[in-house]
C-alpha cells in the first residue's frame, strides 16, 4: 500500500548519529557525495563503501528499512544499467548483435553507475532517516544564512520546506482514505488502458487537492492567529550548536575526502 | 433464510513483519441477518474500521472469511467486485471524497461503475437523491458549492445509488449540529424501509444507537466483547464505561434512581423512559 512509501521518513532512535548536530550531517551528505563522484576505481568504492557501512551500522537502522525505501527506484537503476551497459564504447567487445554491443567497459560502467546510485540514495536515506524533518530544516536554514546578504528569503525557504515534509504523511494517508473511499463505489485502479487508468485517478487528485488547499488556508489562518510574521527577530527553541563529536565528525570527513582524493590523483 | 452476512474467524494484522506489526482484528465471528439494523460501537482503535473495510472486500483478511450470501467473497475475482456495489461502505467525513462537477455526476459514479444502463443509472440518482432530500435543482450544481450538511448527503446519496443490500455507514452524523443529524439519521431509516437493506452503523453517539438499532456489536480490543439487543448490552452498563464507552443519558438517570431505591427499570430511551415514569406515576396514585 501507499503507506509502504518510506522515502525520506524519519526514524526515530538515539544512536551517535542522530545526536549530531543536522548541520554536521547536511555537510557530511556533501563531501560523501562529493567523494563519491570522485571516486573511479574498485579501491575508492571499497573505501567509500565501508565508510557508508560502518555509518548504517552506528545508526542503527534496519537494513531491512533502508532496502524497502529503495524500491520505488529499481527501474531508474535498472534503466541507468541497460544505458550504460550499450552505450559505453569500448575495445573488448563480448556481445554484439544487431547495431548493439556489450562491452567489458561497459559492464563496468553500468556496474559503478548503479552502484553509485545505490550509495547516493542510502546517504541520503541515512540523512533523513535520521534527522527529523525540523531538525533537518534548521540545519539548513543555519547554513544558508550568509545567502541573506544577497536577499535570498532563507527563513522563508526553508519554513515552506519544514510545512512540505511535515504534510507528506499527512497526504499519504489522506490518499489512502480518499483510494478507498472511491474503491467502495466501485472505482478501479488496477486495470485497463493506460488513458483509462489516467482518467481513474481524477476521483483520486481532485478531493486530494480540494483538501491541501484547504489545509493550506487553515494552517496560514492559524499561523496567522498566533502572530506569525517571517523570521525577522524570531529565536529557536533548540539552538545549534556544535559539539565534540561534530568536530570528530568533520575530521573523519576531511579524511575521507583527501583519502578519495588522493586515491583518484594516483589513478586507483 | 440465510445469514446475508457471517464473519467467521477474521482476523487482520496490519504490517506483517515489522516493527509496526499490530493485531486489529482477532477472531471474530458473527453473522448478520437480512434487514437488521445493528449499531457498531467501541472506542477509538478497538477495530471498527477494519472490521467495515473488510465486509465489502476493500481489506483482505489475514485469515478467516467473510461470506456474503454464504460464499466466501475472496474466493472469486468477480466475487470481490460485486461484494463492493452489494455492500455499500460509507466513510467517515464522505464528503472529502467528491470530486464531480455536479451533484449528479457524483452520485452516478457508484452506478457508472457497476455498468448499468444510461436510464437505470439516472432512476438510481434521483431515487438515491430523493432518499437524502437533495431537490431537483440541487442536482445540477457544483457539491462544492453546498454546505457541510449537504455535501455529506450528496456522498451518502453517492452510495445509496449502488442500491447496496447491506449498507455500512461509518459515524455518518459526526461533525452536523442536531438538525442535520437527525436529517441524516432519518434518511438511512428511509433507505433501509424503501429497499427493505440491512444497516450497520458505527457511532459514538449512545442515544442514537439506542433509538435506532436492534442489535448492538460492541468491539474492544480487537475482539467483540458484546453482541446483543440495546437493552442487553446497556444493561451492561458498568462493563461497558470500564471500556471507555458511554450509555445512554436516561440509562444513566435511570441507574441512578434506582440507587436512590425507585421501583424502576433500566430504560435506554426516551420513549421508554416517559413510559416508565408515568407508570411510576400511576403506582404512587393508586398507592
Amino acid at each position: 500500500m501507499l503507506k509502504d512509501i518510506t522515502l525520506g521518513q524519519f526514524f526515530p532512535g538515539n544512536s551517535a548519529i542522530h545526536r549530531l548536530d543536522p548541520r554536521t550531517k547536511l555537510v557530511m551528505l556533501v563531501v560523501y557525495i562529493v567523494a563519491l563522484f570522485v571516486a573511479v576505481s574498485w579501491v575508492s568504492y571499497g573505501v567509500m563503501a565501508a565508510f557508508l557501512i560502518l555509518a548504517v551500522a552506528i545508526s542503527r537502522i534496519p537494513p531491512k528499512n533502508i532496502v524497502r525505501g529503495m524500491k520505488p527506484l529499481v527501474i531508474i537503476l535498472i534503466f541507468t544499467g541497460i544505458l550504460n551497459v550499450f552505450f559505453t564504447e569500448g575495445s573488448h567487445v563480448l556481445v554484439s548483435f544487431w547495431k548493439l554491443k556489450i562491452t567489458l567497459e561497459g559492464l563496468e560502467r553500468a556496474f559503478f553507475m548503479m552502484i553509485r546510485i545505490l550509495m547516493l540514495i542510502t546517504g541520503t536515506f541515512l540523512l533523513t532517516y535520521t534527522t527529523s524533518p525540523i531538525a533537518l530544516t534548521d540545519g539548513l536554514e543555519s547554513l544558508l544564512n550568509p545567502l541573506k546578504i544577497i536577499k535570498v528569503p532563507v527563513h522563508e525557504l526553508s519554513m515552506m520546506m519544514c510545512i512540505a515534509l511535515r504534510f507528506i504523511p499527512t497526504l499519504i494517508e489522506e490518499t489512502d482514505k480518499i483510494m478507498s473511499a472511491q474503491k467502495a463505489r466501485g472505482a478501479d485502479f488496477e486495470t485497463g488502458k493506460l488513458m483509462q487508468r489516467v482518467k481513474a485517478l481524477i476521483p483520486i487528485l481532485v478531493p486530494l487537492f480540494i483538501s491541501a488547499f484547504r489545509r493550506a488556508d487553515e494552517l496560514a489562518t492559524a499561523m496567522e492567529c498566533r502572530c506569525y510574521h517571517g523570521g525577522e527577530g524570531r529565536t529557536k527553541m533548540k539552538l545549534l550548536r556544535y559539539m565534540r563529536r561534530d568536530y570528530l565528525t568533520y575530521g573523519v570527513g576531511i579524511l575521507l575526502l583527501a583519502a578519495i582524493i588522493t586515491l583518484a590523483v594516483f589513478g586507483l | 433464510m440465510e445469514p446475508i452476512l457471517q464473519v467467521q474467524n477474521l482476523t487482520h494484522t496490519y504490517s506483517v513483519g515489522t516493527p509496526f506489526e499490530h493485531v486489529a482484528l482477532d477472531g471474530m465471528n458473527f453473522s448478520v441477518e437480512r434487514g437488521e439494523f445493528i449499531g457498531i460501537i467501541g472506542h477509538t482503535g478497538s477495530g471498527k474500521s477494519t472490521l467495515m473495510q473488510h465486509l465489502n472486500g476493500l481489506l483482505k483478511p489475514t485469515s478467516g472469511k467473510v461470506l456474503l450470501d454464504g460464499k466466501d467473497i475472496w474466493s472469486d475475482k468477480k466475487l470481490t467486485r460485486q461484494a463492493r456495489f452489494r455492500v455499500g461502505l460509507v466513510f467517515q467525513y464522505p464528503e472529502y471524497q467528491l470530486f464531480e462537477e455536479t451533484v449528479y455526476k457524483d452520485i452516478s459514479f457508484g452506478p457508472k461503475n457497476m455498468g448499468l444502463s444510461k436510464e437505470e443509472i439516472d432512476r438510481r440518482v434521483r431515487e438515491a437523491a430523493g432518499f437524502v432530500g437533495l431537490t431537483e435543482d440541487q442536482l445540477q450544481v457544483s457539491p462544492f458549492d453546498l454546505s457541510g450538511g449537504q455535501k455529506r448527503r450528496v456522498a451518502i446519496a453517492g452510495v445509496i445509488a449502488m442500491e447496496p443490500e447491506v449498507l455500512i455507514l461509518d459515524e455518518p452524523t459526526a461533525g452536523l449540529d442536531p438538525v442535520g443529524r437527525e436529517e441524516i439519521l432519518a434518511n438511512i431509516q428511509a433507505y433501509r424501509r424503501a429497499k427493505n437493506a440491512t444497516i450497520m452503523m458505527v457511532s459514538h453517539s449512545m442515544n442514537d444507537v439506542a433509538r435506532l438499532t436492534d442489535r448492538l456489536l460492541v468491539l474492544n480490543g480487537a475482539h467483540i466483547a458484546m453482541d446483543g439487543t440495546p437493552e442487553q448490552v446497556f444493561a451492561r452498563a458498568r462493563e461497558l464505561e470500564e471500556m471507555g464507552l458511554d450509555i445512554p443519558e436516561v440509562t444513566r438517570v435511570f441507574l441512578r434512581l434506582q440507587e436512590m431505591g425507585l421501583p424502576v427499570e433500566p430504560v435506554y430511551t426516551m420513549d421508554q423512559a416517559v413510559a416508565a415514569l408515568k407508570r411510576l406515576k400511576e403506582g404512587n396514585a393508586h398507592a
